[in-house]
């Protein structure tokens, strides 16, 4: 008996496959999936006290979203910050990744590792670094300051969205150069040539060959930055000031504070929802323009 | 295949000055003789670092990051492992769903797992602290650990296994003597960067600890009062050296072995 299931299991592939990726799909269903649905249940309760929660369906805390203006405020800025830091990110890693793909011939690893190993370094103090390099009191006022450039600190570099995209930008930029040079360095180098070969001058063969050939990266690039950005909760509490408070800023606010677990849990799902239907569109207009352009 | 091009250069020089300044700065404040921030710099020593040895609440969050940290690699890896496996030698139905599934932890903002996670420990009474911690940073980290491995066992070449079980070797022994070592220093890499991950990890942390904090969650706490700051930087100091050298280390072991057009595809 037992041998003959032996024997069916060793025959099987999707058996074998599916035993093999058990545990992986069961951390996604209980460490994922369950507490998303019972986050979305949440949403639709009520809280009564500070740990009691009224589990009747109601789509009030929905209406309490939209009723308040700076709830809807905060998403929005959430979602315009984010698509800002994909935005600068994709356009200042480019140029590098460009770089590294087609001019650096030697230790392409090495550049690859450099510009990556500032990712893996703690997060929370490279956060903290460009509030001490922006403050008042900072590097760069000191620095402009002591040198006699001008009297008093710069006071707008520091605790406003402009402060929260660079941190950001800075801090995902890993992200970007990865998938962008994987893309890039794919390129088979005969189709430029045939481009050049073709008459088209090194503009032209970068935006009908190259860009288009890169995408892939590029999506990827939109994906990994834009969509988890939007709920950064260190940077704009760090950095942010009142200006450049954000979504997540709110929702830790109700988890602690205010204490209002149905609230947060509604906008922590608004904010899910709406950051991948704009990360969907985003893609496909993306998808559309460079295949145009080629 | 273009020749050169310097202005890409000077620009992609800027760009590092750009990653880099940030990262240096604070082990740079970290020897300065002062509370504040500010340059000029005062005066060289070694004092931020010694008071870090009377602080016990720093070394009790260490401890606690390190657990957190060590059993999140272990298994993370084994649960990638499995995945990899799977992903790589068999052809899976619905492959393309779950793969996208298992990668899922890594696209969703962190604060969405973090609060889906507060709401349903809460839900079920039980105390938020280390364990669901732990819980998180595995779900978060297995994404990573998964492409590394799937990089790691698409590199070497299939028909070694079907050699041994050719030769005799049962689905075990193949694994043990064949399968294992090769993948080793995928494995290593793996359980170092699953590691650094969970140990930096701040955000699930933060919603989701108690009385119990994570070094993040410490240094956090601490970057508010500016009397503590000196020791908080000599701390992110020794942080940043050590990740760094871990992150290096892990990079070596992901190409040991690998053969040379493989080098660096997916990172």
């Amino acid at each position: 008996m037992i041998s003959a299931l032996q024997k069916i299991y060793v025959k099987n592939d999707q058996l074998k496959a599916y035993t093999l990726l058990s545990p992986a799909l069961i951390l996604i269903i209980i460490a994922m999936a369950a507490p998303m649905l019972v986050m979305i249940i949440t949403s639709f309760n009520t809280q009564i006290s500070m740990v009691e929660i009224d589990r009747t369906f109601t789509f009030d805390r929905y209406e309490d979203f939209f009723s308040k203006p700076i709830f809807s405020m905060l998403l929005f800025r959430s979602l315009k910050i984010s698509f800002l830091v994909t935005v600068l990110t994709l356009l200042t890693t480019y140029p590098l990744a460009y770089y590294i793909a087609f001019y650096v011939k030697k230790n392409k690893m090495l550049w690859i590792i450099l510009m990556t190993l500032p990712f893996w370094t703690s997060y929370l103090l490279r956060v903290f670094s460009w509030k001490v390099i922006l403050g008042n009191k900072g590097v760069i006022n000191s620095a402009l300051v002591g040198s006699g450039l001008i009297d008093e600190p710069l006071g707008f570099l520091l605790y406003n969205q402009g402060a929260v995209v660079l941190t950001l930008a800075h801090a995902w930029a890993a992200f970007a150069i990865l998938p962008l040079y994987v893309s890039l360095d794919k390129i088979d180098k005969s189709l430029l040539e045939a481009s050049y070969d073709l008459g088209n001058s090194k503009f032209e063969t970068f935006i009908r060959v190259t860009l288009p050939l890169s995408l892939p990266g590029i999506i990827g690039a939109i994906l990994i930055i834009f969509i988890p950005t939007v709920g950064d909760y260190v940077t704009p509490q760090m950095v942010g000031g009142t200006d450049g408070r954000m979504l997540s800023n709110m929702i830790q606010s109700l988890f602690g504070r205010a204490n209002n677990f149905p609230l947060g849990a509604a906008s922590a799902v608004l904010m899910l929802s709406s950051v991948c239907i704009i990360a969907g569109i985003v893609t496909y207009i993306t998808k559309k323009l460079t295949l145009r352009m080629s | 295949m273009y020749k050169k091009n310097n202005s890409l250069l000077v620009y992609c020089i800027f760009y590092f000055l750009f990653l880099y300044i940030p990262v240096f700065l604070l082990p740079i404040f970290s020897f300065n003789d002062s509370f504040h921030m500010v340059f000029p710099l005062k005066g060289f020593t070694f004092d931020w670092y010694i008071e870090m040895w009377n602080k016990a609440r720093l070394h009790k969050a260490l401890w606690n990051s390190i657990k957190v940290g060590v059993i999140t690699a272990i298994i993370s890896t084994f649960i990638a492992l499995f995945a990899a496996k799977a992903f790589t030698r068999y052809r899976v139905k619905y492959s393309g769903l779950s793969y996208g599934a298992l990668l899922l932890p890594f696209i969703i903002p962190e604060i969405i797992i973090a609060v889906a996670f507060i709401v349903i420990w809460t839900s079920m009474g039980l105390k938020l602290g280390l364990i669901p911690i732990t819980i998180s940073h595995i779900l978060y980290c297995t994404p990573f650990c998964l492409l590394i491995l799937i990089s790691r066992m698409d590199g070497f070449d299939k028909s070694l296994e079907e050699a041994s079980m050719d030769l005799g070797e049962n689905i075990f022994g193949t694994f043990w003597r064949v399968t294992f070592p090769l993948l080793l220093p995928g494995i290593i890499a793996s359980l170092l960067l699953s590691f650094v991950i969970s140990f930096d990890e701040f955000i699930l942390a933060f919603f989701l600890s108690s009385s119990d904090q994570t070094l993040p969650i410490y240094m956090w706490s601490q970057l508010r009062f500016p009397k503590k700051l000196p020791h908080v930087l000599a701390l992110g100091a020794i942080i940043i050296v050590a990740t760094s050298f871990i992150v290096m280390l892990s990079y070596w072991f992901r190409n040991l072995g690998q053969s040379n057009n493989n080098r660096g595809s997916h990172i």
